[in-house]
Formats: structure tokens, C-alpha cells, sequence
């Protein structure tokens, strides 16, 4: 499997998720997925990049085109130094969550991407990654 | 600050969400929304989602925020023209929009609106004019 | 291994004789019949052959004949994997497209033999290192073929699915899915994408997925039926499931799988009428219509 390009993008301000969700759609679109491929994987990159931005206090993301064989796919990678997350099955339990509903967002994208990995660390932050292949 | 636009099509409003909304227009569109159905005296909410690619679960709970403020205010919403990607992500997400009543396009959506008025036994009014 | 720069032949030959290497080359190639004048033109074959033998002359300034995966060597590999896929999509059988490859040898042993003249060891040793170097890229340019060969299937099955289950129209404001044959996951998403498109696209607010054609229904074909109904049912339109044998019925049950809120109906004819029903209309004879 190889990185066939990659670039990073600041998740900042509420202007950022927009951005991300721009950028993840066009390089689905390049990638060649499908329409409702492309929605699962931006849809997923939405909730991710909110997270990182409300639950981490700002991060970034990594966007990497991979391919492996004839198989082509998208790797998205949300890292941010907030707080961490204590418990890390709870968060990904389904159901609303209130307050910062951050439960929806992690257990939702898990089940829109085809690749889901987390570490988290109280005190010193968050990473996910998600690859949905075409 | 940007806003988006609602119309008022006799005693509904009308908003056709057509930018990729950042998470602080949401939440100003859900109090523009239910200023204007108190000002207006509204009956009803069309909200018309076909020109959006992704909906979240942010926009998710605004819109069901929207259809619950507005039935406190006795106003009935109705979201219509889902497309079906964003249906079956949003089915895949885990939101099912409950409380959220839906159509497949305004056309429909009024007819709901209509009918749940005649139900109530008002009259109809047919001026169209846009609210700023 | 490379072979001592006293003994190998091989650089020299390249950069001398280039000429004669392709048009014997090329002279191989149509007398195995894997030149294909059919489907490429002779101009186009030697310019290939001589583009070929010019990058080979650079990568062979490396010394380096055994590895061919080196940086010297990936503009061989370049021309060869784009020339694989054009003559797979040209219609080449994949040992023609290798033979363009393996027809070289002949030319280039008969050069070594006169490079080498009575030299037995050197032109040995040149004969199985050029044998070994031209064997790997042979494979290369096979490798290469299978590989396209793969997308084009890929892409084709596609298609296919796409084409393979269409949306009907009943009646105003109902459309149906009658489904035909087994259901894999891909199919069904396909085909369930589709007519959620038919219900935008037509405004039919009833749909009718119909599986009396369908043999068996596994745990993942009936969860794809029932988010396809939640989808519909997002989108403000509303699903009946009709065509449900015992068989099947047995094994919904078995399953486990929640059917509660959906319109299930043993077949296409009652779904109809209910949804006729449902839009406020009847079938009545013509001669009961008062006028």
C-alpha cells in the first residue's frame, strides 16, 4: 500500500470544518468514489473535524490518497492535544450524547468508514483515523 | 454577518438552505426561524434541504430543533428534498430525525402544510413577499 | 550479481549496434506473430522498439542488470507497464505483449556471440545475466496486462449492477422494485440507490420492493432492506415490501430481524392495492363509474 499524495489542513475555526468537508469531497471525487461514498466519507470528516475543534480545542487533519493494487481509498486523519478522552468504550457507544455530543459523532463515523482507528490520552490528546477505499 | 434568507409565502415561511452552512449560521438560521414565526404569526416552516450534499449531525439536531420550536409556537415544519446519498448517510449515521416530519419537495411540503390548516380551519392567504 | 566490467559485452553492444539490434528485433516480433499489424502501426512499432532500446542503454550505464527495481532502471519499467496497458486495451493476447520483451533475446545473444568472438566464458556469463534481466522484465510487462486487465473487469461489473435491476413506475406517485436473482452486499446497495433515485426523480411517494425473485435473504441483505425503507422514509416517501415466501418469512423470523414498522405483503398485486389505497384511489369497472 502507498501514499500516493498528502497534505494537511488546520482545524481552527468553525470556517475550517467547512473547508474540510470542501477538501474531502474533492479529493473523493478524485479518488472516483461514488456519490454515496463520497457523502459517508464527508459526512464522517464533519463530525470528526467538530470534535476535534470543540472536544480538542483545535487540531489538524491529514489527508493522505492511497492506493494498493487496483484499490484505490482515503485516509483521514484528525489529530488534536486537548483533553483526551477518559473512556474511550463509552465514547463509542451509540445513542445522542448531550452536552457536546461527541458520542454520535465518533461511533457514527466508525460506522461510515470502512477503516476506524482511535488513540486517545487523558492530558495529552486525540487521534483518529478513518480510510474508506472506492 | 451573513444570513440565510426566509421568505414568507402567506402564513408559511419558506428557507432554501443552499451554502454549506458553518456551524454558527446553523444556529443563527434556528433563531432567525423562530423570531420570525412569532413576528409573523407563521403556521408553518418549509425547510428546503435539495441543494445540500451532507447533512451532519449538527444539522441534524437543528432541524430537529427547528420542527420542535415550532410546534411549541404552534407552527408545523416540514424538511423536504433529501437527497437520497444523504438519506442513506444519515440512516447509516444513526440519526432518524425523529419529530421531523418530511416531503420529497416543496410542492409536497406545502400540501402538508395546507392540509394541516384546513384541518384547523383557517383561511388560506396567498401573498408572497420576502422577510429581512 | 554484476559481471566483471573486463568480461560483460553487454554495454557495448547496446550503444553500438542499436540499429541492427531493433530492426532484427522488430523482424522477430512479426515472425512470432506477436507483432499484430492489425491492431499497431510498423511505425509505431519501431518507434516503440527504439524507445525501448534507448532506455535500456541508459539503465545499462548503472551496471546493474539484476535488479531491476533500481531507480536506473524506472524508465524501462515506465515504458513497459504503459505499454502493457495500451496493448491489453488494444485487444494483445498477454504472451503477445511478453513476447515483445522475450523476441529481443535472439538479436541480442547473436551480438554478444560477435562481441565476444571466442570468448566462451564472457559470452556465457552475458547470456544468462541479459537471459535473467530480460526474463524479469518480461514478467513485468505480464504482470502489468493482468493488472489492467483486473480494472477493466472491476469497472465492467459495475456497470452491470447498475444496469441490472430497473425501477418501474405502477402508477402516479408509486414505483416498484421487482429484484431478480441473489442479492450480494454490492448489488443491493446499487440497486437500492437507484430507486431511492427513481422516488426523487419520478416524486413517487410509494415504493414497492418486490423479492418474490429473490432465492434467499441473509442478515445483510435484510438490513440493507430496511435501511433502504428508514432512507425512503427520511426522504418523506414510504416503503412495502411485497413477494415474501414462507421460506423467507421463516427466515426473517430467524434472524431476528425487526420488521415492525414496515408494510410487509405476501405479494406485488395486494402491495399495489394498497397503495392505490394509500393515494386515495381504487380500480372500480367502467361500467360502475357513475358519470
Amino acid at each position: 500500500m502507498s501514499v500516493r499524495k498528502s497534505e494537511t489542513m488546520p482545524i481552527r475555526t468553525q470556517a475550517d470544518i467547512v473547508h474540510v468537508r470542501q477538501a474531502v469531497r474533492t479529493w473523493s471525487v478524485d479518488a472516483g468514489m461514488r456519490l454515496v461514498d463520497q457523502t459517508k466519507i464527508v459526512t464522517a470528516a464533519s463530525e470528526l473535524a467538530r470534535n476535534t475543534l470543540e472536544y480538542g480545542g483545535g487540531g489538524e487533519l491529514l489527508l493522505e490518497s492511497l492506493s494498493e493494487g487496483i484499490r484505490v481509498g482515503l485516509r483521514l486523519t484528525f489529530t488534536d492535544h486537548g483533553p483526551g478522552i477518559p473512556d474511550l468504550e463509552l465514547a463509542l457507544k451509540d445513542g445522542w450524547t448531550s452536552g457536546s455530543g461527541m458520542g454520535m459523532g465518533l461511533s457514527g463515523s466508525k460506522r461510515l468508514s470502512n477503516e476506524f482507528e482511535i488513540e486517545s490520552q487523558v492530558g495529552i490528546g486525540t487521534t483518529v483515523r478513518i480510510t474508506r477505499w472506492k | 454577518m451573513e444570513r440565510i434568507p426566509i421568505l414568507r409565502m402567506g402564513s408559511f415561511l419558506l428557507v432554501t438552505i443552499q451554502v454549506d452552512m458553518h456551524d454558527r449560521l446553523a444556529m443563527t438560521l434556528q433563531d432567525d426561524l423562530t423570531t420570525k414565526i412569532v413576528q409573523t404569526g407563521a403556521s408553518g416552516v418549509l425547510i428546503d434541504i435539495s441543494a445540500l450534499d451532507i447533512v451532519d449531525s449538527f444539522i441534524g439536531r437543528m432541524l430537529g430543533n427547528i420542527s420542535a420550536m415550532s410546534r411549541v409556537l404552534d407552527a408545523e415544519t416540514v424538511v423536504v428534498g433529501m437527497q437520497p446519498a444523504v438519506a442513506i448517510t444519515l440512516v447509516e449515521l444513526g440519526l432518524s430525525l425523529p419529530g421531523v416530519r418530511t416531503a420529497l419537495n416543496v410542492e409536497k411540503g406545502m400540501a402538508i402544510l395546507r392540509a394541516t390548516r384546513t384541518l384547523l380551519g383557517e383561511e388560506e392567504d396567498d401573498d408572497v413577499s420576502p422577510e429581512e | 550479481m554484476t559481471t566483471p566490467a573486463g568480461g560483460s559485452r553487454i554495454t557495448e553492444v547496446l550503444n553500438v549496434q542499436e540499429n541492427e539490434l531493433l530492426q532484427e528485433w522488430i523482424a522477430e516480433q512479426r515472425q512470432s506473430g506477436a507483432a499484430r499489424p492489425d491492431l499497431i502501426a510498423a511505425t509505431d512499432l519501431q518507434d516503440q522498439g527504439r524507445e525501448f532500446l534507448g532506455l535500456l542503454r541508459q539503465a545499462a550505464q548503472s551496471g546493474e542488470f539484476s535488479n531491476i527495481n533500481i531507480p536506473a532502471w524506472s524508465g524501462v519499467r515506465d515504458l513497459l507497464t504503459e505499454l502493457s496497458r495500451t496493448r491489453a486495451r488494444l485487444g494483445f493476447a498477454p504472451s503477445e505483449v511478453a513476447t515483445f520483451v522475450f523476441s529481443f533475446k535472439q538479436p541480442l545473444f547473436a551480438a554478444l556471440q560477435k562481441a565476444h568472438a571466442g570468448d566462451a566464458v564472457g559470452f556465457i556469463d552475458d547470456i544468462w545475466t541479459v537471459t535473467q534481466m530480460l526474463d524479469k522484465l518480461g514478467l513485468l510487462t505480464t504482470e502489468a496486462y493482468l493488472k489492467s486487465r483486473e480494472e477493466i473487469i472491476a469497472r465492467h461489473q459495475e456497470e452491470m449492477m447498475e444496469l441490472s435491476t430497473p425501477v418501474v413506475q405502477l402508477w402516479h406517485g408509486i414505483v416498484a422494485l421487482p429484484i431478480i436473482g441473489t442479492l450480494d452486499s454490492a448489488r443491493t446497495q446499487i440497486v437500492m440507490e437507484n430507486l431511492l433515485q427513481a422516488i426523487v426523480d419520478t416524486g413517487s411517494e410509494i415504493a414497492i420492493i418486490d423479492i418474490t425473485g429473490v432465492p434467499t435473504v441473509d442478515t445483510l441483505v435484510s438490513q440493507h432492506l430496511l435501511k433502504t425503507v428508514a432512507a425512503a422514509r427520511l426522504m418523506g416517501a414510504e416503503c412495502i415490501i411485497s413477494g415474501i415466501r414462507p421460506q423467507i418469512a421463516q427466515t426473517i423470523v430467524h434472524l431476528g430481524v425487526e420488521l415492525n414498522d414496515v408494510i410487509t405483503k405476501a405479494t406485488l398485486a395486494s402491495a399495489f392495492a394498497l397503495a392505490l389505497q394509500k393515494r386515495g384511489m381504487t380500480v372500480a369497472k367502467v361500467s360502475q363509474i357513475k358519470s
